[in-house]
């Protein structure tokens, strides 16, 4: 059979945060564009829309990516999660309450991207060097701390949940 | 970004289809790093995304029966360093890995799109170069294979013709004793473009060189192969003498341009001092060590 070439709105079927999720969009929108824009999730922002800042960072398919460099689209079947799927009904994930802590934020802009990847991180080690750190979010870009009260937050984060584990 | 059609074929032969029927308008989309950034900032007009990740073979990562690896077009570079079978054959390619990018870069970005993209910097090709690696071609009039160093035409240029994409690319089953390294020079840690890149690949027989490939980026139009310089090092002792030896070869060899990221002066001596701390890692694999690190 030959493939189907999709355009115009396209219905896409896929699962963010655990929820299954129906929307349309024409393939050249981003994955970012649709979260925002159609389906009202604007944690993850925009901040270059070119993969060099991070702060539309989501998980998809367990793999750390920029979603301004996804095509909506590629969302089909995909399971996404976003930073509004961090928190659980019972608080704060140790990573939002370690940002607060440590002051690792101040305009916020960033930190969605920021606890996004640093979650990514901590999963796959749970205990990083400060250079393991540094280097994992290198492409996330701060405007505002100056990146070292972030890189404290997540190795005290790190600290607390290996403490709870 | 402007209006795009979009298909995810599932065979080789129905991507084919698609690209030969819309000629230059049509373009693989395998992590879509270069080219959703590429067609949204109006460098390239692309109206049709053939998406090739959802086609076995350009996913496909496996050692075959002769001990060769198919690395398929399309995966990302996060599953080459995560893979310790991958990483332990062809440290140089897990170099670039790990330095293209960012870690979200890394989740979608693959060394098929860096080759394809043909960009003189394109981290990946130099330690394909180094690795003998040979391209898979598959198009309207069949399959045919292409050696790394012969793919990349110009800037952004190759020798894939409308219709033809990329499907894999083997690369030979390192030789016992062998050991490769890649690196470049930016002017920060991560995050930016090479303003020189170099690999090398050696061989060797205890402390002698049996045979060394060493590959340059961001020196010429296109990604350098410096085979005099390789070639120089055989029968000669893995020492600093020998590699100074090709390092001014590579140095030679070099033809680079003024720009923003660095000046013809600057990119000479870079190609000989990275030459040199390329072999120096390439040699601390073989001997069972590994280098400091990739960047
Ligand atoms: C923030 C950022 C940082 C970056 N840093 C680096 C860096 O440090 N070093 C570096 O080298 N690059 C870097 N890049 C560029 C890019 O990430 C790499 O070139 C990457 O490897 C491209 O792979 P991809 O899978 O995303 O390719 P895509 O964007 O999907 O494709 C790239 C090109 O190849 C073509 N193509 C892809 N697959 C095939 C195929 N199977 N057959 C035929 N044609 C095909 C596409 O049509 C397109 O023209 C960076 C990009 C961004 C956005
Ligand atoms: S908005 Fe996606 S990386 Fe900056
Ligand atoms: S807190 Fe403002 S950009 Fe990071």
């Amino acid at each position: 059979m030959a493939t189907e070439i999709q355009s115009g709105k396209v219905h896409v079927q896929t699962t963010i945060n655990g929820e299954s999720v129906d929307f349309l969009a024409e393939p050249r929108e981003s994955l970012l564009e649709v979260l925002r824009d159609n389906l009202g999730l604007t944690g993850a922002k925009e901040g270059c829309n070119n993969g060099n800042c991070g702060a539309c960072n989501v998980v998809m398919d367990g793999v750390l990516v920029n979603s301004c460099c996804v095509l909506s689209v590629e969302a089909a079947g995909a399971s996404i999660e976003t930073i509004e799927g961090v928190a659980s009904p019972e608080g704060l994930h140790p990573l939002q309450q370690s940002f607060l802590e440590n002051a690792a934020l101040q305009c916020g802009v960033c930190t969605p991207g920021f606890i996004v990847a640093a979650k990514a991180l901590l999963e796959e080690n749970p205990d990083p060097t400060e250079y393991e750190v540094r280097w994992w979010l290198a492409g996330n870009l701060c405007r505002c701390t100056g990146y070292d009260k972030i890189v404290r937050a997540v190795l005290d984060a790190a600290e607390r949940m290996r403490a709870e584990a | 970004m402007r209006a795009i059609q979009y298909a995810a074929p599932s065979t080789v032969e129905d991507a084919v289809a698609i690209l030969a029927e819309h000629g230059s308008d049509a373009r693989m989309l395998a992590g879509g790093t270069d080219l959703i950034v590429q067609v949204r900032e109006d460098a390239r007009d692309t109206g049709v995304f053939v998406d090739a990740k959802k086609i076995p073979e350009l996913m496909d990562l496996s050692v075959n029966a002769d001990g060769s690896t198919t690395l398929g077009a399309a995966v990302p570079c996060h599953e080459l360093y995560n893979n310790a079978q991958f990483a332990a054959s062809y440290p140089a390619v897990v170099d670039a890995a790990r330095i293209i990018g960012s870690t979200g870069i890394q989740g979608r970005a693959s060394v098929g799109g860096n080759l394809c993209n043909s960009g003189p910097a394109g981290d990946t090709i130099p330690p394909l170069i180094v690795h003998s690696a040979v391209c898979n071609i598959a198009g309207p009039d069949g399959k045919r294979t292409v050696a790394v160093e012969d793919f990349c035409t110009a800037p952004g240029r190759n020798v894939l013709a409308d219709g033809e994409l990329l499907v894999s690319l083997t690369l030979p089953k390192p030789p016992a004793g062998s050991g490769s390294h890649y690196l470049r020079f930016i002017p920060r840690n991560e995050m930016d473009i090479a303003v020189v890149g170099a690999g090398a690949s050696l061989v060797l027989d205890g402390e002698s060189i049996t045979a060394a490939r060493i590959s340059l980026g961001a020196v010429a139009p296109t990604p350098l192969f410096v085979q005099a310089a390789g070639d120089a090092l055989i029968g000669l002792t893995a020492d600093e003498d020998s590699f100074a030896v090709a390092a001014d070869i590579a140095r030679d060899a070099a033809s680079p341009i003024d720009d923003m990221r660095g000046t013809i002066a600057h990119r000479k001596q870079l190609s000989y001092v990275l030459t040199q701390r390329a072999l120096r890692g390439a040699r601390a694999h073989a001997q069972g060590g590994s280098p400091t690190n990739g960047h």
